[in-house]
């Protein structure tokens, strides 16, 4: 019997194997597609079915494999625990899905042969990084999820701004890496055991513990779209097609997760207190900036990869709890927080999938992103509209889909707070619950936004009119995605106690078993403080909606009539006098974002008896690109002008240098005490 | 090991030492490849003594090499190479003779310091050895680095090269084959330059080196 990792193994070499064909049988038109595809599809789930067979079977029990591959005294290993099990679901769904829409969506792409081949490429990259069980071969996965993703993004590089998009991508990848290097580095310390099990057993110096936490943070934040670490997330993840967006925001923010967790919570030991206030803060900060920024957005794609960015923040605030009461010894609270982000993880790898397919099925049918040129889609693509409004109110936390049950577990989480000893979690803690509160009231007006701006209303443009439905692979895609947001909702519970095989090891603790209470109950700590049960949610809303339509029906008038709607007392209504994004967005940027973009208004109106137009200027600042980056590039630039004179030296100078340089080496060695 | 051969192999490493300071203040070539030679031949003779006390008879052909190649063979094609293009009578030194010395006294003051301190219980001739092997390649490196002209920057890179060989011969055990792997680079590192002296000549009508800075349009 071969252990489950080394079967993993298999897959994740088919995986490469199908790029392998990728490559050769990509210049051909559609019949290639479908292949390869169909072959993600069936090698997906497949690990899925294995998966499944293990959770079913034991969970707990770590499984392990070894290739004699990577630096020699070390070689390859491999693990399959519970925490990465869960993980590897979230990929394998996330990537079969993308496939299943693939088979639809990939026949209108205009180069499959820079596309295909990375596809499976980047499945497998993924798939190695949560299965890697040492720092060498987890780097290399990481890279190579990476540089496929990189591929993927540079797919249509001849497009406006996806060059750019790529560079900044490529640029904030090596510098993650790079800080994940060093913390492997310092995990593994002077005796330079690079196996996870050897850094599990040795206990970390608190001050190498606290270097370790902040280069996770840069890196794997860095990959998860932490603000500010985020700014190429919303560039790079509307650049590539539309699957590969949803599995870059959907399923490649939570293998960043992943990293953090694994080395966080695993293997660095016991953590200080106050590194469960910096994880909540920067979390807080992620979670609201993310979505004030979506807010602004006009175009589709990058309103989704913004909300990304906020969702990264929500389970980073949970993180940040959950770290705060390991460190207290609070177990049960920890378990609580950390089911709630790992719920969450799962939950929007759901939803955000299905959105980005709603976006790319928008963009197959009409060829715009932009929200502005779009509207009235409702009429010409019912069933898209149907699954994308399912995403919209997921993600915007209502009951009784499931992104409400994961937000609610971490306000629950965020009540135990009175319970820490610390003042300063005292006071942060709640600080924070108040920014995530913020954030999901914002992240609803954002997604009422979206979808308001591109179903409802009426058409925009040309393109918009001649919209018709897409295809049945990517409906069936979206209606599997939506239809797992619901269940999720509605049997919370059995997401729960799944998830206590993966916070046991970790927190030595569990939440209480959920299955148990009538009727899907779900009760986080006990039934006098809350509960809630998404059932009894659901059949209220179906029933007391179903009631209410036959009400209207049995009782009002048949007559259909249509009278002119009311224009405001403008004489000429066209599409362009709808709301737009911008002008619903209005009232938000005046309230916010004085501070958080430097927003200014600006009125022109010509003087009585002129001819012009008058205009209204909105000038908005990218802030932390301005304060962060801009400043960076300038020294950059700065530096490389004035070294490029050693570019043009005489070779008696350069001579000199060098021998200066040894001069000055071997003056430090004479003088270094 | 007595007192004597002590002494006498320190005797030979420190003249090798001031043979590198004579070829600091030698302003014309001719004299510069003749310093040159007498530096090779005090190799060889630090080398046969080596080999003498150490009882390592290979280390006698390295002195064999150092002696025909590097005292014999290169002095005199240098001695060819200089006649045919002519420049038999430039004087060039690019920093004056004072300051190079200076530095070269700093030089040698850095190297002692650096090896004794971070050499404590090593042998003792081999500490010696050592010290004098490193100045004897920061001068060469001063060498190169205070001439303009492409010979002399070439025996600069012979005599560093000889340090090379002085701290490898003091060390015990060092095997003959990188010896003359070592030596062999050096000599086809001085074929090459050589090929490019006349290259350069030809084009330039000059082995300074700034002229190939003139080439490429910008002169400092």
């Amino acid at each position: 019997m071969i252990s489950g990792a080394a079967v993993l193994l298999w897959g994740v070499a088919a995986l490469l194997g199908t790029a392998v064909l990728a490559i050769a049988s990509s210049h051909g038109s559609g019949s290639g597609t479908r292949l390869i595809y169909s072959l993600t599809l069936g090698i997906s789930a497949a690990v899925l079915l294995v998966l499944a067979s293990r959770v079913a079977d034991d969970p707990v029990t770590p499984s392990t494999a070894e290739l004699p591959l990577g630096l020699p005294w070390i070689g390859a290993h491999f693990r399959l625990d519970a925490l990465s099990t869960f993980f590897l679901v979230v990929v394998n769904f996330g990537g079969g899905m993308a496939s299943l829409y693939g088979l639809g969506y990939g026949r209108h792409e205009s180069a499959p042969h820079r596309v295909l081949p990375f596809f499976p490429a980047f499945l497998a990259g993924m798939n190695l990084v949560v299965l890697a069980d040492d720092a060498f071969t987890f780097l290399l996965s990481w890279e190579f999820m990476s540089l496929a993703s990189w591929a993927l993004v540079m797919a249509h590089h001849r497009e406006q701004d996806n060059a750019r998009a790529g560079y900044i991508y490529l640029v904030m990848a090596s510098f993650g890496t790079l800080a994940l290097l060093l913390a492997f580095g310092l995990l593994a310390g002077p005796s330079g055991n690079y196996t996870f099990e050897a850094m599990r057993a040795a206990a970390s110096a608190p001050l190498v513990a606290a270097f370790v936490l902040a280069l996770m943070l840069l890196g794997a934040g860095s990959k998860a779209g932490l603000v500010p670490l985020h700014i190429w997330l919303p560039l790079a993840h509307p650049a590539a097609p539309s699957h590969v967006s949803a599995l870059m925001s959907g399923v490649m923010t939570k293998v960043a997760i992943y990293g953090f967790i694994r080395v966080i919570f695993d293997l660095l030991g016991e953590p200080a207190w106050w590194s469960g206030v910096v994880v909540l803060f920067l979390g807080g900060l992620t979670a609201v900036l993310g979505i004030l920024y979506a807010l602004m957005e006009k175009d589709l794609k990058r309103l989704l990869a913004y909300s990304t960015i906020e969702n990264v923040g929500v389970i980073f605030v949970s993180l940040g709890l959950a770290l705060a009461f390991k460190a207290n010894a609070m177990p049960s609270a920890a378990a609580l927080a950390l089911t709630a982000a790992l719920f969450h993880v799962l939950n929007h790898s759901f939803f955000k999938s299905l959105l980005f397919f709603g976006a790319g099925a928008v963009l197959t049918a009409t060829g715009e992103r932009d929200m502005e040129k779009l509207g009235g889609l409702i009429h010409r693509m019912p069933l898209t509209s149907f699954a994308f409004l399912v995403g919209c109110v997921a993600i915007s936390a209502l009951p009784p889909f499931n992104g409400f049950v994961s937000e609610w577990l971490a306000f629950q989480a965020v009540l135990q707070s009175p319970d820490l000893p610390q003042w300063g979690l005292k006071v942060m803690v709640p600080a924070v619950g108040g920014l995530l509160a913020l954030s999901a009231a914002l992240a609803a007006a954002c997604f009422v936004k979206a979808f308001g701006i591109t179903f409802l209303g009426r058409p925009r443009s040309a393109a918009v009119e001649l919209a018709h439905e897409v295809d049945r692979y990517s409906l069936a895609a979206m209606f599997t995605l939506a239809a797992l947001c619901l269940l999720a909702g509605i049997v919370p519970g059995l997401v729960i106690d799944g998830l206590s095989a993966v916070t046991l090891p970790l927190l030595g603790s569990r939440m209480p078993v959920q299955m148990a209470e009538p009727w899907l109950s779900i009760v986080p700590i006990a039934a006098s403080r809350s509960s809630y049960n998404g059932l009894l949610v659901f059949l209220f809303i179906a029933v007391s909606g179903s009631f209410a339509a036959f009400v209207i029906h049995r009782f009002a008038s048949h007559a259909l009539r249509r009278g002119p709607a009311w224009g405001c007392g403008f004489p000429d209504v066209t599409p362009a006098a709808q709301y737009t994004s911008i002008s619903f967005a209005q009232p938000i940027r005046r309230v916010f974002g004085a501070f958080a973009f430097r927003a200014r208004e600006k009125v022109e109106v010509p003087a009585p008896g002129e001819t012009g137009p008058a205009r209204l200027t909105v000038e908005i600042h990218d802030v932390i690109w301005e304060t962060f980056y801009l400043p960076i590039g300038r020294a950059i630039d700065f530096a490389t002008d004035h070294l490029n004179h050693l570019q043009f030296l005489t070779i008696r100078r350069y001579l000199t240098l060098v021998f200066l340089f040894l001069i000055v080496l071997l003056l430090v060695l004479a003088l270094w005490p | 090991m007595n007192g004597l051969t002590f002494d006498i192999a320190h005797l030979l490493a420190g003249g090798l030492v001031l043979v590198s300071f004579m070829m600091l203040y030698q302003d014309r070539l001719f004299a510069l490849i003749n310093v040159f030679a007498l530096h090779a031949i005090v190799l060889a003779l630090s080398v046969a003594w080596q080999a003498y006390i150490q009882d390592a008879h290979h280390l006698y052909v390295t002195a064999a090499i150092a002696l025909i190649f590097k005292a014999i063979i290169i002095p005199v094609g240098l001695h060819r190479i200089i006649q045919r293009l002519g420049i038999h009578r430039d004087i060039e030194t690019a920093v004056g003779i004072g300051p190079t010395m200076l530095a070269g006294i700093g030089l040698v003051t850095l190297s002692m310091v650096l090896m004794l301190r971070v050499t404590p219980d090593a042998d003792p001739l081999a500490r010696e050895d050592l010290a004098f092997a490193l100045s004897i390649i920061l001068l060469g490196l001063l060498v190169m680095v205070t001439r303009r002209n492409a010979v002399s920057q070439v025996v600069g890179f012979m005599s560093l090269e000889n340090g090379l060989v002085l701290a490898a011969t003091g060390a015990k055990g060092m095997p003959l084959v990188v010896e003359i792997s070592v030596a062999f680079s050096i000599l086809i590192a001085f074929i090459v330059i050589g090929v490019f002296l006349f290259r350069i000549r030809e084009r330039f009508d000059s082995v300074d080196v700034g002229a190939l800075d003139d080439y490429r349009g910008e002169h400092r």
